[in-house]
């Protein structure tokens, strides 16, 4: 996968704090750092993120109608994009405000167990590694999906 | 804010309610910050009608995150090496959720003293939203 470019911006860590509820301040203004989790918000610096519409293409959240898609595979309430089960956090130093970060991507493991309610849910797992411009490694990720496969029986 | 070494004891908590009454704004404003626009979390007639859910519902990395300011509050927004966990059970709007560390291990490597930790959030039922651990840098 692409090497992708992640400027740490400090009003975009100042509104990550704050939904966080998170007035801490190391981190607001100018010197900032981040809180630990705030790389996951690199999806914003993602072209092609699938968590957020674009234009021409179809978005199935409500308009008129409550979608306009029926959702996939969403038994168990993923609305066919998955849901998080698990994120790690390997954390070399801070992140701070001003810094561009490079995030490189790939794939890990995939299984399946079956679900409490019958039908199979498959995991899969991303790794992440965030590097500054020095090529330092600042955070690794780990982040593990999960999809549920609708039970034909229920 | 740090942590001695020299202070902590295995067994030793932390403890904070970390939101109480979660609005759906909220949510809305993490949906906003960590750009996962997933109408599931924010978008109430898609995550009823079209998904069947009672409503919608917080992103676990909302809860970790929330979760993680009583984890820094206590070792330091900048002493964190490691910080993970799993998302065990939805965490719903109207939702009160307390998080609490414990004391694992106090450890020594290369001459810097660590804190491992296992976190545990549970809602005003007392269900497991999110079970983790974490590491932190210590003073001596």
């Amino acid at each position: 996968m692409a090497a992708e470019r992640f400027p740490v911006e400090e009003g975009h860590v100042m509104m990550f704090a704050r939904a966080i509820g998170d007035y801490n301040p190391a981190y607001f203004g100018e010197g900032a750092i981040a809180p630990p989790t705030f790389v996951i918000a690199d999806m914003h610096f993602d072209p092609e993120s699938g968590l957020r519409p674009h234009p021409d293409r179809q978005w199935h959240g409500s308009g008129k109608e409550p979608t306009s898609r029926p959702p996939e595979g969403s038994g168990g309430g993923g609305g066919g994009m998955g849901l998080h089960a698990e994120e790690t956090f390997e954390i070399r130093r801070p992140v701070r405000v001003g810094e561009v970060l490079t995030k490189t991507t790939r794939a890990g493991e995939s299984w399946e167990r079956e679900g409490r309610r019958g039908g199979k849910l498959h995991f899969s797992e991303m790794l992440h590694e965030y590097r500054d411009e020095a090529g330092e490694l600042v955070i690794t990720a780990r982040q593990v999906g999960v999809r549920t496969e609708r039970n034909p029986d229920a | 804010m740090t942590l001695s070494a020299s202070k902590l004891a295995v067994g030793d908590t932390h403890e904070a309610v970390i939101v109480e009454d979660l609005k759906r704004t909220q949510i809305v404003q993490y949906a906003g910050a960590s750009g996962d626009f997933n109408p599931l979390h924010t978008d109430e007639p898609f995550a009823t009608v079209a998904a069947g859910n009672p409503s919608t519902f917080a992103h676990g990395m909302l809860t970790m995150g929330m979760t993680g300011k009583m984890l820094t509050d206590w070792v330091g927004a900048d002493r964190v090496t490691f910080y993970g966990g799993r998302f065990t059970s939805q965490v719903w709007p109207g939702d009160t959720l307390s998080a609490v560390a414990t004391v694992e291990a106090i450890r020594e490597e290369d001459g810097e003293h660590f804190v491992d930790l296992t976190i545990s959030t549970t809602n005003q039922d007392g269900r497991e939203v999110f079970s983790g651990r974490a590491s932190a840098r210590l003073d001596a």
